[in-house]
């Protein structure tokens, strides 16, 4: 883990291959469950893992394009800004990209 | 020790008997010294199957009630052979024809009746007995002499066509004898039918090989030393060997009348069923008149034991009988009958909701009254007997559509129309969506049902609703909906229907799901489409198709059903429902291996273990050694089966065995929603089969009934039969056709009720049962093809495990 200037700390969750194409994983990190998502075209998202409705594991939920929906009922949420596209209430976004390494590096804080 | 009363009991048959029984029940055994007379020579049987003895269906000794050990064992003395001859009720002493005194501190009569014999000529002999040839039917004995004297004979004739007649009729053809029902009246059965229904049952009697003469009365029977023929009262003859005089019953009251008890048509009793002259006398059954009534069938008389029966024992001395409403459910010839109360109109204003089929011997006529059943008849088809016989019974108000009181409709009535609902009324009941909030939706903009369902979520949960919301939602639109075209496309991301979209895939030889997206929505993904896709491809390429994980919804992902808090649910195969002890210990051990919080018995006869954590998900299967009973999917589900043939003494057919035949033909099956099949062995339907989404029902004769579309879920549907199948095997053809049809046409995830209800059991019949568009044996192969793919997904999860797939929470590296 690395302390950064603004008291944010980037976490190395491994290679971007861990996450099949299209999938999410769920992973702990600085005290926070996070949920990965790897869409089919590479891009790589990080959100809370539990959907603000009733705490579905939205790791586990299907994905299309940029979209995630919550496996328990189906509520909608935009992967890049977090806004809701079905439901009440948006969820939580966190800064991640896959370094030169090919590993996932994620900012918290 | 207070010493016992005597009660004696005259007459032995189904009314004395099953008062007596009634007594004991309420400990009267302790208060009663019990002797019964009964002038036939056996225990109590069951009279109603006479008819079953006579046409071979039953032995004899089958229909005892009460057989000779059970008056022993319960302390009664049966006068067995003794006919009660006389009273003394001053002394309290009941005789038998020898003289012989019986005392008594309470008596019951339950004489019942015997047949009345219309005046005829040449009915007895000059000694006074019946001419020989000429029989009553009501005893054992009679019976044994009717078999006796038909062996050999040509033909025989029934006089009275009312139900014991018929059920004469239909004994006396097991002689091969040429059977002739003669009736004084217009119709059958007068007394249940009214002359629609009784001209059916004619037909039906006909079609069956009996001959039928209405309005004959008969004046003579003819022949010197035995019967050789009718003579009827318009001069007309009628040849034949043997008479059956079933003319109707009259009330035994002789050994009332004989003792000065108030009698007119039967002996008169109060509300405790007690002579209305003497309070230790009661009478019950046939024999008995209350409030002007005397009654022939067993349910009323079987309350007038209860109340009797509390009354005497002081069980409740303010037990009351208050007559009964009549009505009857019977067979007669393989013609199922319900009658009740009234079968014509009898006042001005009564209505008459009417419908008949006479070529499909179908018949249903009600009478009503202020709004109250207070007669009806049913024939051919009894679907709605049990509700109708309750509303007569408790003189329910009926509902305004008539329609309804004939037929099961489909959908549940609307009780209200759209202005009159108030705004507050919960539409959909998963996500508490008023209608209020669909209305507000509609006026901000959302003009089509599927964007006020995407808005307020109406219609997303069970989707039972989703017909409602549509019309509510046309109804604020006052009929000015924007058509989504989407409505019509297999899934919304991709603008294409069903058979377009199937087309399209084999044409340009898609896959998998992406290769779809790019080739056919532009390239742009929509994950509500992803599992429908992965579906429809499944069914297409079958072992071919290339499965992109991702596609899948999390329960087919990981071949286990999400629960509320991130856990699953796992349900092993169990076949038929057809387990073992090993398998049971097997089960149990993993239960408490991984700590599973409940285990519980499902719907469909498995076993489902809950709370399962992903991550040990691989580990349960390999511990359980049993495939996956898919309880997660949008596939073929299970088959739940009733214990049939093998051990059941209703089971006409082997369940059991069906339902295994069906599991192992169509396991794993991938299609647009869940389905749930069952097998029944009998039409007594326990395992619900008519409401699964495929059932089979077992029927006289080997036969099968296949039922497609019931629903018992959210929606509540009793299917439609599809056709009647001779054989197990004929029952997984015409069911894989039918499961083929559906994949192939039904939306993703319309369940199979929704799906007979839009394309209609006829077409289906006809494309499937009569191959109206030459596809069945395409259809065939396809279930074969996809048959010959299964592969069970817990195994194969097991013994190649991908990465990380079960894990449901990864480590950071740093």
């Amino acid at each position: 883990m690395t302390q950064t200037m603004t008291g944010a700390k980037k976490v190395k969750l491994g290679p971007a291959a861990v996450i099949p194409p299209g999938e999410g994983r769920a992973f702990a990190a600085g005290g926070e469950k996070i949920a990965v998502f790897r869409t089919r075209d590479s891009a790589i998202f990080a959100v809370q893992a539990e959907c603000p409705h009733r705490g579905g594991p939205l790791a586990d939920g299907l994905v299309g394009g940029t979209v995630v929906i919550c496996p328990l009922h189906s509520w909608k949420f935009d992967l890049p800004t977090g806004a809701a596209l079905f439901g009440d209430c948006g969820i939580k976004t966190y800064p991640v990209r896959v370094d030169e390494a090919g590993d996932i590096v994620l900012t918290i804080g | 020790m207070t010493q016992k009363q005597k009660l004696v009991v005259i007459g032995n048959g189904m009314a004395g008997a099953r008062t007596v029984e009634e007594i004991l029940a309420r400990g009267g055994g302790e208060q009663f010294e019990i002797a019964m007379f009964g002038d036939e020579p056996t225990g109590n049987y069951n009279r109603i199957l006479l008819s079953s003895v006579l046409n071979g269906s039953y032995k004899e000794d089958e229909i005892y009630l009460n057989p000779l050990p059970w008056y022993e064992e319960n302390g009664i003395r049966l006068l067995a052979g003794k006919r009660a001859a006389g009273l003394l009720r001053r002394a309290k002493l009941a005789f038998d024809e020898e003289g012989n005194a019986e005392p008594y501190d309470k008596l019951i009569i339950a004489t019942g009746s015997r047949p009345f014999i219309p005046q005829m000529e040449g009915t007895t002999m000059p000694d006074g007995k019946f001419k020989p040839g000429v029989f009553v039917f009501r005893t054992l004995e009679d019976c044994r002499s009717i078999a006796a004297y038909a062996q050999g004979k040509g033909s025989a004739v029934v006089i009275g066509g009312g139900l014991l007649g018929l059920e004469a009729a239909r004994g006396l053809q097991n002689f091969h004898l040429e059977v002739t029902v003669v009736d004084i009246m217009g119709h059958l059965m007068a007394q249940q039918l009214d002359a629609a229904a009784g001209a059916i049952l004619k037909t039906k009697m006909e079609e069956l090989g009996v001959k039928v003469l209405l309005k004959k009365t008969t004046a003579a029977i003819l022949g010197k030393d035995r019967v050789l023929g009718l003579r009827f009262s318009d001069g007309s003859t009628h040849e034949c060997d043997l008479v059956v005089i079933s003319a109707g019953i009259k009330p035994n009251w002789e050994i009332a009348a004989g003792c000065g008890l108030t009698v007119e048509r039967g002996i008169v009793v109060d509300d405790q069923m007690r002579s209305v002259d003497d309070r230790d006398i009661y009478a019950v059954g046939e024999c008995a008149q209350h409030r002007g009534r005397c009654y022939g069938l067993v349910a009323p008389i079987w309350e007038q034991a209860k109340v009797l029966a509390d009354h005497i024992t002081g069980r409740n001395p303010q037990a009351a009988y208050h007559g009964s409403k009549i009505a009857t459910k019977l067979k007669v010839m393989g013609v199922e009958v319900a009658s009740m109360g009234i079968v014509d109109p009898r006042d001005e204003d009564d209505e008459v909701v009417q419908f008949s089929e006479p070529k499909r011997g179908t018949y249903k006529k009600l009478i009503i009254r202020e709004g109250r059943l207070v007669g009806g008849i049913l024939l051919g088809d009894l679907s709605k007997a049990a509700y109708l016989t309750q509303a007569f019974d408790r003189n329910t108000p009926l509902p305004e559509e008539r329609l309804e009181l004939l037929f099961d409709l489909g959908d549940p009535p609307k009780k209200v129309t759209f202005e009159e609902m108030s705004a507050a009324t919960q539409i959909c009941n998963c996500n508490g969506v008023s209608k209020g909030a669909i209305v507000a939706c509609v006026k901000a903009g959302k003009r089509n049902a599927k964007a006020v369902m995407e808005a307020t979520r109406a219609g997303t949960g069970c989707g039972s609703c989703k017909g409602m919301v549509t019309e509510i939602v046309e109804w604020a639109c006052g009929g000015e909906t924007e058509e989504d075209p989407s409505v019509h496309y297999y899934v919304p991301g991709v603008p294409l229907t069903k058979p377009e979209l199937i087309r399209a895939i084999r044409q340009h030889n898609l896959r998998s799901v992406s290769a779809v997206f790019d080739r056919l929505a532009g390239g742009k993904e929509d994950a509500g489409s992803k599992p429908g896709l992965a579906s429809l491809l499944k069914t297409i390429w079958k072992a071919d198709y290339e499965d992109q994980r991702d596609a899948r919804f999390i329960n087919e992902r990981i071949h286990a059903n999400i629960q509320k808090n991130g856990t699953f649910s796992v349900v092993p195969q169990i076949p038929g429902g057809i387990t073992s002890p090993a398998q049971l210990r097997r089960i149990a051990d993993v239960a408490e291996r991984y700590h599973v919080p409940l285990v519980k018995l499902t719907g469909g006869q498995r076993i489902d273990l809950l709370g399962l954590r992903k991550d040990d998900l691989p580990n349960v299967w390999r511990d359980l050694e049993m495939p996956s009973g898919y309880a997660y999917g949008k596939t073929y589900r299970t088959c739940k089966s009733c214990v049939g043939s093998d051990f059941c003494r209703f089971g006409l057919g082997d369940s059991i065995a069906l339902a295994l035949k069906i599991e192992a033909e169509f396991q794993g099956f991938d299609s647009p929603h869940k389905m749930k099949l069952g097998t029944a062995g009998c039409p007594r339907n326990c395992s619900e089969a008519m409401v699964k989404d495929l059932g089979a029902v077992a029927v006289e004769g080997g036969k099968w009934e296949i039922y497609i579309g019931g629903a018992a879920g959210s929606h509540v549907r009793k299917g439609d039969i599809l056709c009647v199948a001779d054989s197990h095997e004929e029952v997984l053809k015409y069911m894989g056709r039918f499961i083929q049809y559906y994949r192939e046409n039904a939306k993703y995830l319309e369940r199979s009720y929704g799906f007979v209800e839009r394309v209609g059991i006829e077409k289906i019949r006809a494309v499937v049962v009569e191959d109206s568009e030459g596809i069945a044996e395409r259809l065939d192969r396809e279930i074969a093809e996809s048959k010959a793919a299964y592969k069970d997904p817990w195994r194969e999860a097991y013994t190649a495990p991908a990465a990380d797939r079960f894990t449901s929470l990864l480590p950071a590296l740093s």
